[in-house]
């Protein structure tokens, strides 16, 4: 006869060890850790290049950029003035996970980083599952796709703390409401501090920035 | 279409007890699922039957059990049941929500023989 035997263990504990050990290497060095996620074609490597364009006088930005195939958007932070970026292509996978950022850090000096940034794989569904060690995640939508993809996502949304509502100039010309999809949003996190911004205009891209530079401050302070 | 890596992960972890405990068969795994994880059981299913082959576990059954998700109102206190993930209290309609289950992703026990 079998036998019952309790394990009670998570699937992702390896993964969960990981990104504890990440962590806390990012917190001996007061990094400030953001993992960005958003559908493809939302505009995170757009956001970055603009992020960086602001603050490469200000701040030591590192940045990981995750693609299926292709070091693209990794050329694309260089080219807009990001001095620490590394590819990570994933061959296949839909979503980084702790091992893939615990390989690409090695090559920084994370004493010298004050904003670390990872710029997962253009995806709303797998990465929620992979804690990749970082402070918090930021969900990226643009007013090209649908208002009621908070609800669609939830998980994703519920996860993150910051969404961020990017090409703002294209309002109006499709569908899209920007007060619904902030409802929504709202109804599956009623937390979730929220920006709207246009990476091509530049609208609303320095609070934004400001608002990066008093978190990268913050987590100088914590303790 | 993360289950195929969930599945790794989870024949790993199972193979790795049945070395620890010196099992020889693993007839069933059971699992607990929280229904926010995004994760599609019969995918979930379909991913463990390909990576169990050539294993010890070629012919363990998957067991999913999925949890619903439950809140708790950070301003009124009242826990309850969250209905198609809509974090509102349904007593004072706050949004601050503690989630306490739905994040769930657990192997909760084997059935085995040694």
């Amino acid at each position: 006869m079998p036998e019952k035997i309790a394990i009670e263990k998570k699937v992702l504990s390896e993964n969960d060890k990981l990104a504890q050990e990440l962590r806390n290497k990012f917190q001996e060095n007061r990094i400030f850790v953001i993992n960005l996620v958003s559908s493809p074609g939302s505009g995170k490597t757009s956001l970055l290049e603009k992020t960086v364009g602001l603050l490469h006088d200000k701040l030591n930005i590192a940045l990981v950029a995750g693609d299926v195939q292709t070091e693209n958007d990794a050329d694309r932070l260089i080219k807009a003035g990001g001095k620490m970026v590394r590819p990570i292509v994933t061959g296949g996978s839909c979503h980084l996970d702790a091992q893939m950022i615990q390989k690409s850090i090695q090559k920084f000096d994370l004493e010298n980083i004050d904003l670390f940034v990872i710029e997962n794989v253009g995806n709303l569904v797998c990465p929620s599952s992979y804690d990749l060690g970082e402070d918090m995640k930021i969900v990226l939508i643009s007013t090209t796709e649908g208002d009621d993809k908070p609800l669609k996502y939830p998980g994703m949304f519920r996860r993150s703390s910051v969404m961020v509502v990017n090409k703002t100039d294209l309002l109006g010309f499709s569908d899209f409401e920007i007060n619904t999809v902030k409802a929504n949003a709202k109804k599956i996190n009623g937390q979730l501090e929220i920006f709207e911004l246009s990476c091509r205009t530049g609208e609303g891209v320095s609070r934004w920035a400001e608002w990066l530079i008093e978190q990268v401050a913050l987590k100088k302070q914590k303790i | 279409m993360h289950e195929l890596s969930i599945a790794s992960s989870i024949v790993k972890t199972v193979l790795q007890e049945v070395e620890n405990r010196n099992l020889k068969t693993v007839t069933l795994i059971s699992l607990r699922i929280g229904a926010l994880t995004d994760i599609v059981p019969d995918s979930l299913q379909f991913g463990f039957e390909v990576i169990k082959k050539d294993t010890l576990l070629a012919k363990t059954k998957l067991q999913i059990e999925t949890l619903s998700v439950k809140g708790c109102c950070n301003n009124c206190k009242n826990s309850f049941e969250v209905v198609e993930f809509i974090f509102i209290c349904p007593n004072c309609s706050s949004g601050d929500i503690d989630m306490n289950q739905g994040n769930e992703l657990e192997i909760a026990y084997i059935e085995a023989e040694d």
